[in-house]
């Protein structure tokens, strides 16, 4: 049977799409198969093999020979150069990659193009660059020589979500691997063509059999089976917050494997009136809610201005906001694409119905565009009071609820009434706020006077309800290494 | 109407111990839902009975600790908190005595023991972690057109529910980290040994830490201990103990509130001696390793592996060495070897011995009860044993070995490595390719070179596989009490 397919894209690019389960540096068929259906029109692409418990064991299998046939004790110069030789691939491969993320996940090509794509090649290259890096401790202790080893753990289990598919697959694999793990990744099974593009470029890199497997499933069968396998030592679970349950509880009924999540999250975006420039705290929270179509775990969802700018900022954010064009991805034009399926469409209309029955007002918005794939406009709701459900849950659409707050201890406790604490944004000119506020902010990550500013070498991962763990930067090394100590008698 | 816990003791020695009763919340001893009967397992009777907490208690405790965080803890300096911490240290030191005659009266450890390790390692872990409290660095990371930097945080109210078996010396593991940090802490104690952590809270109170910083309340694990595990303003959980309870405690993290969750749980950890080996000193270690606090450690060498060559040699020397064991009153300086800590862990292990037989081991010495009071059970040791047998697979936290031959190197990482657990590990040569080849295949958290249960306060503990997730002591414990905020700046963008 073929695992691979022949695609054109509306703008003219054709694309060879394999659909097969990667495992062991080969495509193989699966137990059953699931369609991914193109967002911006609702048409299915293509159907791609889904793993069941006999992949799933061989894959677990294929990475744990992998594991003790050379990669935990790979020459870290090796594992770099294969981890830099696969970002070069993927350089290379741009385009393409980019159309195929486009093509899956509706997000617009210029997007995928400066940020997706590039962002994969530099979180290789990142911890490729770490590989040999891994330094353990020597620690005074009496009549003994001690010292710690850094070691990996093994077979690393990552699940990830549909948002970023190839970024998401880069935060995973690259300090997983630069640590000497070897991985098995659950892609989503709304958006899979990415990640098996990218599996032909493994092998084109060299990665010996085994060491990434790239499997593609419904997160109830195939992420539960990575959650619960014996033979996995670490599982890493990028998605909801009801998920992520689901996940440590799966891990605490089995072996005990290590856990780390990244969740959902309310952030909010706090404008203070002594703003440096109003039209920039306008535009860095249009990207801070719109961006990705408002399908961004740390999204700038709660805005909160100050009273004394309060008016001028609705005025020019209602303008900036119904300026962009939302449509067609494809179109260098277009800053926001289609919701990513008619599942999360529902749902994102679902509380922009319930925001307007529960009392706040739709400034902006609030309705499908067009008539084929999954498109909803822009939208904005205000006069809203805390405990609002479109204040509180994640709406994971192109869905913000602005508020106006007095003075900064009235914007903290307002801030922090959530159980999220991923991200948070401060815009101010004053120093000194700057750093106060940033400081009490119960969030992993805060921005002061910019959004969704994420890189390859910062933490990121949240307070509170909103994960466990860092992703990227050194930081992000902890969650694929276990520690060793060895202490050796000398004089006791 | 405030009730005195205060309450008094004489032992069998005739010292006059004092420690109080109650839950310490807020810096003050109160009342519980109910009590529990405190048990001396030297003589199976009653010392006296302390107040336990349920929901109620557990709720008043994490709402002290809350409030205490959030209007004092988080605001106080680095030094400050130093400071108190080698105040309690101190204070430690000058109580040394009656703190020690106080653990080997509910625990049975030899007061030998009590007073020259497990008492004065409290002392020096919280000096050790105090010196961090100005220490924690965050990193300063070079991004375009930002200022980006990060900043190691406290987590807020954590939870921590330690064991039976070195009661003391797990509080002062757990706080350690979590005070210096900035966090303040809820502990539960074991049931079964709640005194030596009721006299401590008498001194963190006497050292000055404000009210609600440090809270210690008995309970039962799992009326007390789960709700600790699942209260959602409890921002981390420690929790060391069986790997079933570890399982417990991380589902209900899963089920609230996603808290953060180190677990420290068991081991049937190998002891490798080669035919290089110095035998005798081997034969000294191998008895530390698994005897030491009578067989009650996570970490204990409870399989061990002699090469052929030295093995008839070996066996001999150690039942030779293992039959001068003194096992009797922990109050007399000469024990090494108290009782178990209850009637259920008595009965407990000696079904295993019981099994071991069953399953077609050789008893090769002890095996039995020792006396007719309290809970002590004899050095015993296993021969004749096979990788699948249940005293070869399961802890058994008692004065019980299994030894066993093996060929080479290959063959024995083999057979070490057949265990979900991965706590601890020893290897015994006099070569230093072999010493340091083998520690570093061996799948566990500590690998011990020609020792064994040698546990510093600043070198880090904890398992590989099922034997648990983080790391205590030494400078990685400090990653258990922090999250890690980034903070970018535009300057330019």
């Amino acid at each position: 049977m073929s695992l691979t397919t022949e695609f054109t894209t509306t703008d003219g690019y054709k694309l060879t799409l394999n659909t097969g389960l990667f495992i062991n540096n080969e495509f193989i068929e699966g137990s059953s198969t699931i369609e991914t259906v193109n967002p911006s029109t609702g048409q299915v692409i293509t159907a791609v093999q889904a793993a069941g418990e006999k992949e799933v064991d061989l894959a677990v299998e294929a990475a744990h020979k992998a594991y003790y046939g050379g990669w935990k004790t790979s020459n870290p110069r090796e594992r770099a150069r294969l981890m830099n030789k696969l970002a070069d691939l993927v350089d290379r491969d741009m385009d393409e990659l980019a159309h195929i993320e486009t093509l899956d996940n509706g997000k617009p090509l210029t997007d995928a193009k400066s940020f997706d794509v590039p962002g994969l090649a530099a979180q290789l290259r990142y911890f490729a660059g770490c590989t040999d890096k891994v330094h353990g401790k020597v620690i005074e202790t009496q009549g003994k020589l001690s010292y710690t080893i850094h070691e990996p753990i093994g077979v690393c289990g990552g699940i990830i979500p549909w948002n970023f598919p190839l970024a998401m697959l880069s935060w995973k694999i690259a300090p997983a691997l630069a640590m000497s793990n070897t991985v098995v990744i659950k892609t989503s099974e709304l958006t899979p063509l990415s990640a098996l593009r990218f599996a032909s470029l493994v092998v084109e890199a060299g990665f010996p059999p085994g060491v990434i497997n790239i499997i593609t499933g419904y997160g109830h069968i195939t992420g539960d089976l990575l959650a619960r396998h014996n033979r996995v030592s670490k599982i890493a679970f990028t998605g909801s917050t009801a998920v992520g349950r689901l996940i440590m509880k799966a891990a605490a009924e089995t072996n005990l494997k290590k856990v780390t999540l990244e969740l959902g999250g309310k952030s909010p975006n706090i404008i203070f009136d002594d703003v440096e420039n109003l039209d920039e705290a306008v535009f860095w929270s249009r990207l801070g809610i719109y961006m990705n179509a408002g399908q961004v775990c740390c999204a700038g969802s709660r805005i909160y201005v100050q009273e004394g700018i309060y008016d001028q900022f609705i005025e020019k954010f209602k303008a900036l906001a119904a300026s962009g064009t939302v449509g067609n991805p494809y179109d260098e034009k277009t800053i926001q694409g289609p919701q990513i399926s008619e599942r999360q469409f529902d749902r994102v209309m679902g509380y922009i119905e319930t925001g307007k029955s529960e009392g706040a007002t739709c400034l902006l918005g609030g309705n499908r565009v067009g008539d084929a794939g999954y498109f909803i406009e822009p939208t904005i709701f205000t006069d809203v009071t805390p405990k609002m459900k479109i204040m509180q849950e994640e709406i994971f659409g192109p869905v913000v609820a602005i508020s106006k707050f007095k003075d900064v201890d009235d914007v903290i406790e307002m801030a922090h009434d959530t159980d999220y604490g991923l991200a948070a944004a401060v815009f101010t000119s004053s120093l000194k706020r700057a750093i106060t506020v940033s400081n009490r902010l119960e969030a992993g990550t805060v921005w002061v006077n910019c959004y969704n500013q994420i890189s390859e070498n910062t933490p990121f991962g949240g307070y509170k309800q909103s994960g466990n763990g860092r992703e990227n930067s050194v930081y992000a090394l902890d969650n694929y290494t276990q520690i060793k100590a060895v202490k050796i008698n000398i004089g006791l | 109407m405030t009730v005195n816990f205060a309450t008094e003791f004489t032992t069998s020695k005739g010292d006059k111990l004092s420690f109080n009763t109650g839950l310490f919340i807020n810096n003050e001893f109160v009342e519980g839902a109910g009590t529990i009967d405190v048990i001396n397992p030297t003589n199976g009777e009653k010392i006296c009975a302390v107040q336990a907490a349920e929901e109620a208690q557990v709720n008043a405790a994490v709402d002290a600790a809350d409030k205490a965080y959030r209007e004092v803890w988080s605001k106080t300096s680095a030094r400050e908190r130093a400071r108190l911490m080698h105040k309690l240290a101190d204070l430690i030191d000058a109580n040394v005595d009656e703190i020690a005659k106080i653990e080997t009266l509910d625990n049975g450890k030899g007061i030998a023991f009590s007073k020259g390790y497990d008492i004065p390692e409290v002392s020096k872990t919280l000096r050790y972690f105090a010196g961090f409290a100005d220490k924690l660095h965050g990193k300063v990371i070079e991004t375009e057109g930002k200022l980006s930097y990060t900043r190691h945080e406290p987590i807020g109210v954590c939870g921590a529910i330690i064991p039976w078996n070195f009661p003391l010396m797990m509080a002062g593991w757990k706080l350690g980290p979590a005070l210096c940090t900035g966090n303040v802490v809820v502990l539960k104690t074991s049931e079964l040994t709640p005194l030596s952590a009721l006299k401590l809270a008498e001194l963190v109170k006497e050292a000055g830490f404000p009210p609600g910083v440090v809270n210690i309340i008995t309970g039962y694990g799992h009326i007390a201990g789960e709700k600790l595990a699942r209260h959602p303003k409890v921002g981390k959980v420690a929790f060391t103990g069986s790997t079933a309870v570890g399982r417990l405690v991380m589902k209900a993290a899963a089920e609230t509130n996603l808290k953060k969750v180190t677990l420290e749980l068991g081991g049937k950890s190998p002891n490798i001696i080669f035919d290089d080996a110095d035998i005798d000193q081997a034969v000294a270690w191998a008895h530390k390793g698994v005897f030491f606090n009578h067989g009650q450690c996570c970490c204990a060498g409870t399989r061990i592996f002699v090469q052929e060559g030295i093995y008839d040699k070996f066996l001999e020397r150690f039942k030779e060495y293992t039959s001068k064991t003194k096992v009797g009153d922990p109050f007399e300086q000469e024990t090494f070897q108290g009782p178990q800590i209850s009637q259920v862990q008595f009965d407990r292990i000696m079904g295993y011995i019981q099994a071991g037989k069953d399953e077609g081991a050789t008893c090769f010495m002890g095996g039995n009860r020792l006396g007719n009071s309290g809970y002590f059970i004899e050095p015993t040791v296993f021969t004749d044993v096979k990788g699948s047998m249940k005293i070869m697979q399961e802890e058994i936290f008692g004065p019980v070995v299994a030894v066993s031959k093996f060929k080479d190197e290959a063959d024995v990482i083999e057979k070490a490595h057949d265990t979900t657990y991965g706590l601890a590990a020893a290897v015994f040569t006099q070569n230093i390719t072999r010493a340091v080849t083998v520690a570093n295949k061996l799948e566990a958290g500590t690998v011990w070179v020609n020792c064994y249960n040698e546990l510093d306060y600043n070198t880090p503990f904890g398992g590989f596989k099922q034997s648990g997730i983080g790391r205590e002591n030494g400078e990685y414990a400090l990653d258990n009490y922090l999250q890690i905020k980034a903070v970018k700046i535009n300057v330019e963008l």
